[in-house]
């Protein structure tokens, strides 16, 4: 048995791949698959920094057959340039992804506004990328976990994995919700958990977590395209044409933060009506419904860590430095080829291993100003 | 590889929110929300202890939330006059005498003021440079810091849906009192009542003495519910109870409700009506409480989820308090105990800093929970599956307890067709906020009032389980949909503002990592 530790979407992907191959595979979830930032996020699909850039534009259009569930996919994504530094930004973005093999297109205000028409006029431009996209979290998440299980795959939800037995250099048993369960081989994708599951191996991962927040509004008529972003947001205007954003500033937390059930959010709810009522002025009576938060997990660099590890060398480690909705369908399938074959054969991914961390001074979280607040 | 990070940037992350939240707007030493007899108790009581006290009430409540029933189910049987807030506002205050005596005694009174959010440090939150309530006046928003808050928010209407709920003139008792009440705004000439406690038994007497004609109450038990005297009282006024019966739909004439029909010992009665007022029971209004990160316990006995509360109603959390209503169902007398015990505790902690243990707990009430569940057992009628379950989001009970994708997906799914209620439970204990992810059955504008404790008690009925068993579905701020052009700040931040996390190595091209371009794409690309 292959057992995930982590029902988030990065580990029911890869769990998903895996069952697809006809193994046997267990996902152990501490609470409800896809309950943290797998299912609360802002649904993104454009990913052009990852070696699994080309993977996910690829599988994206097909997941809905793949997974024979609907995840709302939209593809084709729309940057607002609001100022002339956004349009330098954005513009390089466009040459970028032009030189990867993807079309984009600046448009003018008209363009625009026939194709987002709750953009401000006051916009100068916007890139109009014919690829990426944009997806439904909590419906994604929940499409991998039925689709892992119409394939013989088990989800054991509200089990938390508290340790390993090791045997020869593997991993040979899960101790989880109070029993022992033997298994051939080990995904850890458990989010900002990620890191104290593998210290019980003796494997250091730097992460560290931190809370971000979102706010969705009432439907409103749906835009020709959802997905745009634009004035420090990033979002989505959903299927149902709810205004689903979020941007702005987080708060490092302490490395246990996701013990604690309380996922906060502030008064950032009042910026983030404010930025989304300046980007889309003809959205401002649109009633805000409700602010979320997740805790998400970064990495010292921000790039995803996706090994095998040389010791215990039948674990493979994802962890995706919370950007790891969209790339979910490539990366599950580069970690379920890790698992089976210790090797991703559709992209070089060498550069996400651990090893690039050898060396990392002690106080790396605190010379970032990574550091949870003290409380007053 | 730290020299990503350059001397100069050490040890601070711009981006982070450490620092940037403004100072609140005002400030109040005890601000109370909510002026029913718990508030008005408690303003009273703090202004006799020498605070300065802010007493908020939303009420009156714009005519714009009243139509989308929030916060309580007005079910469209508001009249033309609360489309006037300066009426609205008289007969508030001619109707709420405390309020007077408030006024008198120095209290900071605002009427016509939402709460929508209350924030304070806690549990994987440490931002905040005060504790702050979230205030809207419906033309613009702004924070107000406490040194102690008092919530006695009072509760709302308990919703459980039939075949027509969504048809104007439906509504619940806890509006049909505010409407006759507090506004005297009520449309309506012809009741029936859908249960036959306390409440239903009350709500029927109210609307007798205001000239109304009550077509009668509907039991689904064996047995009328109501306390002796309310009992007799209504017959002595000619009201009947109609018992053994449940509710098969509501129909409409033109675009209001005309009848109900119901079903008694096999046989179907047309009942003619214009409003059909659900006085099942009523819901402890937590949804500040619960925002706020307050720790909530289940009381089935003082009607649901509640701040889990130490005597003198101080609340999980270091200075807010919890009074009336919001803090189990209770009679007024001992709102008013809780209102002036909880200004007590509050003046004790700012006084000491510690929690006094002053009062008593809410006074527990017979467990209504068995109630609910027979009205919502008795409502399952295999006419019903098509019934709404959520008015906002068009959600059916059969869609619900299919977990069905909404209908604008289309979604044609040989596998989605073999998954329901049933085949999630495999998987765990069913959880509301899953289900509201999965079928959108909560997630509309109403933002889950109308629906959140059917949907609870159609989960427990499915899953064999007790519905204190049920989770909570959370509650989030703002807990009144305002709009975004109301909630935007005048200042935002505009240093430190970044799409993401700022980290400028995340968006660097996976091919250009280590390589000379590296360092000319840590700028200028996706993000800061």
């Amino acid at each position: 048995m292959i057992a995930i530790i982590g029902g988030g979407v990065t580990g029911l992907s890869a769990a998903w791949w895996l069952a697809r191959a006809g193994h046997p595979v267990t996902v152990f979830e501490r609470f409800i698959v896809g309950w943290e930032a797998s299912g609360r996020n802002g649904g993104g699909a454009t990913h052009y920094q990852s070696p699994l850039f080309h993977e996910e534009q690829r599988l994206w259009p097909m997941m809905d057959e793949l997974l024979g569930y609907p995840t709302e996919y939209r593809r084709r994504r729309i940057v607002i340039n609001l100022t002339q530094e956004d349009e330098a930004r954005y513009r390089s973005m466009a040459l970028l992804t032009r030189a990867m093999g993807y079309d984009s297109e600046e448009l003018d205000i008209k363009q625009l506004r026939e194709l987002a028409p709750l953009v401000t006029e006051q916009a100068l431009s916007a890139q109009y990328f014919h690829f990426g996209g944009h997806a439904n979290p909590q419906r994604t998440v929940q499409a991998y976990a039925w689709a892992l299980q119409d394939h013989g795959g088990r989800i054991l939800q509200h089990t938390g994995v508290d340790g390993f037995v090791t045997r020869n250099g593997r991993v040979v048993e899960i101790l989880a919700g109070g029993h022992s369960h033997g298994c051939d081989a080990v995904v850890i994708a458990a989010g900002p958990q990620t890191a104290p599951l593998l210290a019980q191996l003796g494997v250091d991962l730097p992460l560290a977590a931190a809370r971000a927040e979102m706010i969705v509004t009432e439907a409103l008529p749906l835009m020709p395209v959802g997905g745009v972003d634009g004035n420090g947001l990033y979002g989505r205007q959903t299927l149902r044409g709810n205004l689903a954003y979020g941007g702005g500033p987080h708060e490092w937390l302490d490395d246990d933060a996701y013990r604690q059930p309380a996922r906060p959010t502030t008064p950032l709810l009042r910026n983030l009506s404010a930025r989304l009522a300046t980007l889309f002025p003809r959205a401002a009576h649109a009633r805000v419904l409700r602010s979320w938060a997740g805790i998400i997990e970064n990495t010292p660099d921000g790039r995803p860590v996706i090994d095998r590890l040389s010791s215990p060398d039948n674990v493979t480690v994802a962890t995706l430095s919370s950007v790891g909705f969209g790339l979910s369908p490539a990366t599950g399938r580069a970690i379920a080829e890790l698992v089976t074959t210790g090797a991703c054969s559709f992209a070089d991914i060498a550069k996400l291993g651990l090893g690039r961390f050898a060396g990392l001074p002690a106080d790396w979280r605190a010379a970032r100003g990574w550091q949870a607040l003290v409380p007053a | 590889m730290d020299a990503a990070f350059p001397e100069a940037a050490r040890g601070a992350d711009p981006w982070a929110i450490d620092g940037k939240f403004a100072l609140p707007d005002e400030h109040a030493q005890l601000l109370v929300v909510g002026a029913g007899p718990a508030g008005i108790a408690a303003a009273l009581e703090g202004a006799r202890l020498g605070l300065r006290v802010v007493l908020l009430d939303e009420n009156p409540v714009s005519a714009s939330l009243m139509g989308l029933d929030v916060p309580l189910f007005y079910g469209q049987r508001m009249t033309a006059a609360v489309q006037e807030p300066a009426r609205m506002v008289e007969r508030l205050v001619a109707s709420s005498p405390g309020l007077e005596a408030a006024f008198d005694a120095g209290v900071d009174v605002r009427l016509g003021i939402t709460a929508w959010g209350v924030f304070a440090n806690g549990a994987a939150l440490n931002a905040l440079p005060a504790r702050v309530a979230g205030l809207s006046d419906g033309s613009r928003s702004w924070m107000c810091g406490f040194d102690a808050l008092v919530l006695a928010t009072g509760a709302r209407d308990l919703v459980l849906g039939f075949p027509g709920v969504d048809i104007p003139g439906v509504m619940g008792a806890r509006a049909l009192h505010s409407l006759l009440d507090r506004y005297d705004a009520f449309d309506g000439r012809r009741l029936l009542i859908l249960g036959s406690g306390d409440l239903a038994a009350r709500t029927a007497l109210l609307a007798l003495d205001r000239g109304l004609e009550v077509a009668g109450l509907v039991e689904v038990l064996p047995q009328a519910q109501a306390a002796p005297a309310l009992a007799a009282a209504l017959a002595a006024r000619g009201v009947s109870v109609l018992t053994g019966t449940t509710i098969l739909r509501a129909e409409a004439g033109g675009l209001t409700l005309d009848a109900v029909v119901v079903r008694r010992d096999g046989v179907e009665h047309r009942i003619a009506c214009d409003t059909v007022c659900l006085a099942i029971g009523a819901v402890p209004a937590i949804e500040l409480a619960g925002a706020a990160g307050c720790r909530l316990a289940w009381r089935g006995d003082l009607g649901g989820h509640v701040p889990a509360l130490a005597p003198g109603g101080a609340t999980s959390l270091a200075g807010i308090f919890c009074a009336g209503d919001c803090a189990g169902l209770a009679e007024e007398g001992a709102c008013t105990e809780q209102g002036a015990a909880a200004a007590q505790a509050a003046q004790d902690w700012l006084a000491s800093g510690t929690q006094q243990h002053r009062g008593s707990l809410a006074p527990a009430g017979e467990d209504g929970t068995a109630y609910r569940l027979a009205w919502m057992r008795a409502l399952l009628v295999e006419e019903s599956v098509s019934a709404p379950v959520c008015l906002c989001e068009e959600v059916s009970r059969a869609e619900l307890l299919g977990i069905r994708p909404p209908r604008y997906l289309g979604c044609r799914s040989d596998r989605m067709d073999a998954r329901d209620g049933a085949t999630l439970l495999r998987d765990g204990p069913l959880h509301p906020d899953q289900i509201k992810r999965l079928t959108r059955a909560g997630m509309g504008v109403c933002q889950g009032r109308r629906c959140r404790e059917q949907i609870a008690l159609l989960l427990a009925l499915t899953s064999g389980a007790s519905p204190a068993d049920i989770p909570l579905a959370s509650y989030r701020a703002p807990v009144r949909p305002l709009p975004l052009g109301v909630l935007a700040d005048g200042d935002t931040m505009q240093d430190g503002w970044d799409v993401w996390f700022g980290i400028r190595t995340q968006w660097v091209p996976y091919d250009a990592i280590g390589t000379a371009d590296e360092a000319a794409l840590l700028h200028g690309n996706m993000h800061a």
